[in-house]
C-alpha cells in the first residue's frame, strides 16, 4: 500500500498560460479554504498557509485528502485550507478516534488531523496516545499555544510550569510534552516546530504526509490574544528568541528524481516508505533522529533548561501502519461491493447447521 | 454405595405420581468457574435432540470463580420457554447456596444433592436423590485437578436416568459439545455413564417428571442473541467494528471477530474486508464508528448501559452531523455499575433521546433470535439510508441465554447504502448541497471522502450549518435544519420494522411489550385466557419511533398494559406523550428485579391492572 501522492495528469492538460500550477495542474488557490475567522496575527493562520503550500507543492489531489479536527481555535482551521477535501470538525478531544475510524474505512486517503493543546493534551490525551500506539495512518498536528483560546485564555496542559497566564494565574502543574508522549507510544514520526518558522513547518509537513503511519507534529503557535505576554513560553517573542533548530531540513519527494550531494559528516538522509527523502544537516547540536533514547533525552533536557528545539526529533519505519497491520484489502472498505461483503448462501447454511 | 433415595411421603402419593411429561424446569446450582457450562449444555442439547422444545437461562455473577451461578433449563412440549420462577428439579451442587436453594423449593419438587450434603436435604416433602458424587468422580477421574469439572457431567448422567433420557442421546450430545476434543469427550462419556448407571441402580423411586421423544424441534436452532446478531452483522456487510469489552455485549464482538476472520477475507489475496479495533474506551469506540461511517464504512459498536452513557455526546454528533452509525446496546441492570450480569430494559428511554439538545434516535428492538439476526442487517441499512445513529436494543436475556429459534432466512435483500452521490452523479446533477432536502423526506444526499469531483467535498460539523454545510448562527438556518431533522425522523417512522399485532375483538385489555419480554407475555396471555377467562390483545413494538398501528391499538382497547423490564415504564411514557389522548388508559406491568421476566408475574400484574380498572383491586 502506498500513499497516493500523484494523480496522473499529462502535460497536455496543464494550461500553458495563466497562474502557476503544480504537477497535477492545480494552482495554489485550489488548495485554499474558507476565509479564516481567527484573530489577526494568530499562529494558526501561519500553519494553515504552510499546509496549503505543502499540499500544493507536493501536488496532492485534494480529493484524496480527508481533514479532521476536534474543537477549539486550531480545530476551526480545517475549514481554512483544502476547500476541495472532505472535512470533519468533530468533538472536543475526540478527533484521534474519528480519524482512526476514517483512516481504516478508506486507507487510500491522506488523513490530516488538526488539534490544539487543550484538545489533545487535556480532554483528548488518552485518545491521542492510543491513536499513536495503534499507528493509525494520520498526520496529527497540534497547534500548541498553551491556552484555551476559544474560551478566553484558560491555561492548557502544555503550559510550562511557572508560566504566568494573562489572568494572573501561575502554572503549578507539570506540563504534558506531546512529543515525548508520542515517542513513548511508539510513534515513527515525531517533530516539533514553530508556526513562524514557515520553511521548517512546510518541510516537516511534506515529510509527515509522505510517512505511512502516525506522524505527530507539535507546532508552537502563539495565541496573540491570550498568551502573548511576557512570562509566557508560548509567545511570539519567546519562540523567536528561543527556537533552536536541530538541523537544516530539506524534503525531496519521491517523484523528484534528484540526486543529492551531501557531506556524510554533517548530513543524514532519511529515506521514507514511498522513496521520498529527508535530508537533515547538522547545526550546533548533534542529534540522531533515528535514536529514540537520544530523542527522549533531548526532550527531557529541553524541559530542564527551557530550551526550544525544533525539527525532526524521531523517525522510524519499523512499525507497520494500522491499516497495513490489519491486512486490509487495497480497495477502501467504504466502497467494497456486496459481493465482497456478504458470504455465500453455502456459508450461511454451513453456519446454520452448527446451531441445529 | 448406599441406597440413597428418600421415599416421598404424604401428599406425594397417588395421582401426583403420574409423572408430568415434557414439562419441567431444572435448576442447576454450581459455583461459577467450576466448569459446569459444558455439562449443562450437553443436558440441554440432549433434550433438544429428543425433539422437545427447550431453552436455558444462565444466572451468573459478576465474578470469575467461586460465586454462585444457576443454570435453568426449561423443557416444554407446548413451546413455553420463558423464564420460570418455579423449580421442578433442583440440582444443588453448590454447598454455599444449597440451604437456600432447598428452602426455595415447593412441595413435591425433586432434589439432586451430593451425599456429602445430605443433612441439608432436611425436608420430607421433596423427592430427594442423594448421589455419592465424590465417590463416583474419584472412580472415573484419577486426576484430582479435573474432578471439580468432571463431577458436573455425572449429574447429567443421573438426570438422564431419572428423567428418561436415553444414554445414547447424552453420548451424542457429548460428541457434539467436544467435537474436536476426543479425549475430553471420552472422559465425559465415562463419567456420565457412571452417574447414569448409579442412578439406574439406586434411584428406585418414580420421578415426578419424564421426558419423552417428540418431533417439535426439527430444523430449529439453539442460539444466543449475541451470536445471532454477530451473524447478522456478518451477512449485513458490516465493514467496521470498534468495541470496548463490557458484559453482556463482549461475546457479540468476539463471535463476530471469529466469523469475520473465517468468512470475510478476499478469496484471492486473503486480505481482510473488515477492520476491528478494540478501543481504549467507549468514547473512542463510538468516535471510530463515526469516523468510519463518515468515510463510508458500514460501522457499528456493541456495548451496554455504561458505554451508552459515555457515548452520549457522540450520539448527538451522529444525529446532527448526519453520520451513519449502529450501536448495539445489550442492556444490563443500571444505574451505575448496577447488576452487570442481570438483564434489563432500562436503557430504552435514555437511548431514544440520548445526547444534549433536541435529539431523537431510531431504536430497533428484537424480540427473538431471528430478529437479532435480521435487525442487525436492517440497522446497518437504516443507518446509511437515514444517515443517522440507529440503536439495536438487545438485553442480557436475549444476548447471552440459549434460545430455541425457528431457522433464520438467508439474507436476500440487497445491501442498501442510502443516498450516496458518486462523481458521475455530481456531474449529472450539477450543484451539491449536503443538507438540502431534495426529496422532501428530510433525508439529504451525501458524498464520500475520496469522491473524485470538484463539487464532492463538504465540511462536516457539529456546529450550526446551512444546507451547503457552511457555518451559520442564523436563527432561520438553525430552525430549518432542526425541523428537517424532525422530518427525517418522521420518515424513519415508516421505514423501521412495524409492530407485530394480534387483535382480539373480545379482549378487555391490550398488552404492549417489546424485546425479550415476548415469550413471557405470550405464555401469560395463554394463562390469562385459560385460567382466568381474560382475553387479551397483544402488540409487540419492534422499533421506535412507533408507527400508526400502535395508535390504533391504543385506541381500540380501553385498558392498555405496557409490559417492560424497567422501573419507570419508559416506553409507556413515550407512548403517553405520543398519544396524549390515550395517556390515562396506558398502564404498566413492570418487572425489574434483574431476573428474566416470567409469565406468572406478567399475568399477575395484568390482572391487577384489570382489577384496578374495575375498582376491585
Amino acid at each position: 500500500m502506498t500513499t497516493m501522492l500523484t494523480s496522473p495528469v499529462t502535460a497536455a492538460e496543464v494550461p500553458a498560460k495563466g497562474p502557476k500550477t503544480n504537477r497535477i495542474g492545480l494552482t495554489q488557490k485550489d488548495y485554499q479554504g474558507a476565509e479564516s475567522t481567527l484573530c489577526a496575527g494568530c499562529g494558526h493562520d501561519a500553519i494553515t498557509s504552510s499546509i496549503v503550500k505543502a499540499f500544493y507543492e507536493l501536488g496532492v489531489d485534494p480529493h484524496q485528502v480527508a481533514k479532521l479536527s476536534g474543537i477549539g481555535c486550531s480545530s476551526k482551521t480545517t475549514n481554512y485550507f483544502l476547500g476541495q477535501s472532505h472535512g470533519f470538525n468533530s468533538l472536543h478531544g475526540r478527533m484521534a478516534t474519528i480519524a482512526t475510524g476514517s483512516s481504516l474505512a478508506n486507507r487510500n486517503l491522506i488523513h490530516i488531523g488538526i488539534s490544539g493543546d487543550g484538545d489533545t493534551a487535556s480532554i483528548g490525551l488518552g485518545h491521542f496516545a492510543h491513536m499513536v500506539r495503534r499507528n493509525a495512518h494520520v498526520v496529527y498536528i497540534i497547534e500548541n499555544n498553551g491556552c484555551y483560546g476559544l474560551t478566553k485564555g484558560q491555561a492548557s496542559a502544555t503550559a510550562d510550569r511557572g508560566t504566568r497566564m494573562k489572568s494572573g494565574v501561575t502554572i503549578q502543574d507539570a506540563p504534558v510534552d506531546l512529543c515525548t508522549m508520542a515517542i513513548k507510544m511508539g510513534c515513527g514520526f515525531v517533530a516539533r516546530s514553530f508556526s513562524g518558522d514557515t520553511q521548517q513547518v512546510r518541510t516537516l509537513l511534506k515529510a509527515a504526509i509522505a510517512h505511512r503511519g502516525a506522524a505527530v507534529l507539535d507546532i508552537v503557535s502563539p495565541c496573540v490574544t491570550f498568551n502573548n505576554h511576557e512570562g509566557s513560553t508560548k509567545s511570539v517573542a519567546y519562540a523567536r528568541s528561543h527556537e533552536e533548530p536541530l538541523h537544516e531540513m530539506d524534503f525531496i519527494p519521491h517523484f523528484e528524481n534528484i540526486s543529492v550531494e551531501y557531506d556524510e559528516g554533517t548530513t543524514t538522509v532519511v529515506t521514507m516508505h514511498d522513496g521520498s527523502r529527508i535530508t537533515l544537516t547538522k547545526l550546533a547540536h548533534d542529534h540522531d533522529a533515528h535514536d529514540r533514547i537520544q530523542a527522549l533525552t533531548l526532550l527531557d533536557e529541553a524541559r530542564e533548561k527551557n530550551l526550544f528545539y525544533t525539527g525532526l526529533l524521531y523517525y522510524s519505519r519499523e512499525r507497520d501502519a494500522l491499516d497495513d497491520r490489519l491486512d486490509l484489502v487495497d480497495e477502501p472498505l467504504a466502497t467494497l461491493p456486496q459481493s465482497k461483503l456478504r458470504p455465500s448462501l453455502d456459508v450461511f447454511h454451513q453456519i446454520m447447521q452448527g446451531f441445529q | 454405595m448406599s441406597q440413597a433415595v428418600a421415599e416421598p411421603e404424604g401428599g406425594l402419593a397417588g395421582a401426583a405420581f403420574l409423572p408430568r411429561v415434557n414439562d419441567i424446569t431444572i435448576r442447576i446450582a454450581t459455583p461459577n468457574g467450576s466448569g459446569s457450562q459444558s455439562a449443562n449444555l450437553i443436558l440441554m442439547r440432549s433434550i433438544f435432540a429428543m425433539g422437545i422444545p427447550v431453552g436455558a437461562k444462565n444466572l451468573f455473577p459478576s465474578n470469575i470463580q467461586g460465586m454462585p451461578t444457576w443454570f435453568i433449563i426449561r423443557a416444554n412440549e407446548d413451546g413455553w420457554l420463558a423464564y420460570r420462577d418455579h423449580t421442578d428439579l433442583m440440582v444443588a451442587m453448590n454447598p454455599q447456596t444449597a440451604a437456600e436453594d432447598i428452602a426455595g423449593l415447593s412441595a413435591g419438587s425433586m432434589l439432586v444433592i451430593n451425599e456429602a450434603q445430605r443433612t441439608l436435604a432436611n425436608r420430607d416433602d421433596l423427592i430427594v436423590f442423594c448421589v455419592p458424587f465424590n465417590a463416583l468422580v474419584a472412580e472415573v477421574c484419577p486426576d484430582t485437578r479435573l474432578r471439580k469439572m468432571v463431577v458436573n457431567i455425572i449429574y447429567v448422567g443421573v438426570l438422564a436416568s431419572i428423567l428418561g433420557i436415553a444414554f445414547e442421546e447424552i453420548e451424542r450430545a457429548i460428541d457434539w459439545q467436544f467435537a474436536k476434543k476426543a479425549k475430553a469427550a471420552e472422559l465425559n462419556k465415562t463419567a456420565a455413564r457412571a452417574g447414569f448407571d448409579w442412578a439406574q441402580e439406586h434411584c428406585l423411586v418414580r420421578s415426578a417428571h419424564r421426558l419423552e421423544r417428540r418431533n417439535k424441534t426439527h430444523g430449529d436452532l439453539v442460539i444466543e442473541g449475541n451470536e445471532a446478531m454477530a451473524l447478522g452483522m456478518l451477512f449485513g456487510g458490516a465493514t467496521f467494528l470498534a468495541w470496548y469489552p463490557i458484559t453482556p455485549s463482549s461475546s457479540l464482538c468476539e463471535n463476530l471477530i471469529k466469523y469475520l476472520d473465517k468468512y470475510r477475507r478476499d478469496p484471492e489475496t486473503n486480505q481482510a474486508t473488515y477492520a476491528v479495533i478494540q478501543a481504549e474506551d467507549e468514547l473512542a469506540s463510538m468516535g471510530m464508528v463515526l469516523g468510519a461511517g463518515w468515510a463510508g464504512a458500514r460501522a457499528f459498536t456493541a456495548t451496554s448501559g455504561p458505554g451508552i452513557s459515555l457515548m452520549a455526546e457522540m450520539a448527538g454528533l451522529s444525529y446532527f452531523a448526519e453520520v451513519p452509525a449502529v450501536v448495539v446496546d445489550v442492556q444490563r441492570m443500571g444505574p451505575s455499575t448496577g447488576l452487570p450480569t442481570r438483564t434489563s430494559q432500562g436503557d430504552v428511554g435514555k437511548a431514544y433521546t440520548l445526547s444534549h439538545g433536541d435529539c431523537k434516535h431510531v431504536l430497533l428492538i428484537p424480540g427473538n433470535m431471528k430478529e437479532c439476526f435480521e435487525f442487525a442487517q436492517e440497522a446497518l441499512d437504516l443507518a446509511e439510508q437515514l444517515q443517522t445513529l440507529v440503536f439495536i436494543m438487545s438485553d442480557l436475556d436475549l444476548g447471552m441465554n440459549k434460545w430455541m429459534s425457528e431457522p433464520f432466512a438467508p439474507p436476500t435483500k440487497p445491501i442498501a447504502r442510502g443516498k450516496v452521490v458518486s462523481a458521475e452523479g455530481l456531474s449529472r446533477n450539477g450543484e451539491f448541497a449536503r443538507y438540502r432536502d431534495v426529496d422532501g423526506d428530510g433525508i439529504p444526499y451525501r458524498t464520500l471522502p475520496g469522491t473524485q469531483h470538484p463539487n464532492a467535498a463538504y465540511f462536516t460539523r457539529g456546529t450550526g450549518h446551512t444546507e451547503k454545510a457552511t457555518y451559520s448562527e442564523k436563527p432561520e438556518d438553525w430552525e430549518r435544519n432542526i425541523d428537517r431533522l424532525a422530518r427525517k425522523f418522521e420518515s424513519a417512522r415508516a421505514m423501521v420494522p412495524a409492530p407485530v399485532v394480534e387483535n382480539d375483538a373480545s379482549a378487555q385489555v391490550g398488552i404492549i411489550a417489546y424485546g425479550s419480554s415476548d415469550p413471557a407475555v405470550q405464555e401469560a396471555r395463554h394463562t390469562l385466557a385459560r385460567e382466568h377467562g381474560v382475553a387479551t390483545a397483544y402488540l409487540r413494538v419492534r422499533a421506535l419511533p412507533v408507527n400508526g398501528e400502535v395508535k390504533a391499538f391504543c385506541e381500540r382497547y380501553p385498558l392498555v398494559c405496557v409490559v417492560e423490564q424497567n422501573r419507570d415504564g419508559q416506553v409507556a411514557s413515550i407512548l403517553r406523550s405520543e398519544y396524549p389522548e390515550f395517556a390515562t388508559r396506558i398502564k404498566t406491568a413492570l418487572h425489574y428485579n434483574g431476573l428474566p421476566i416470567d409469565a406468572e408475574s406478567v399475568a399477575r400484574k395484568v390482572l391487577h391492572r384489570i382489577a384496578e380498572e374495575k375498582g376491585t383491586a
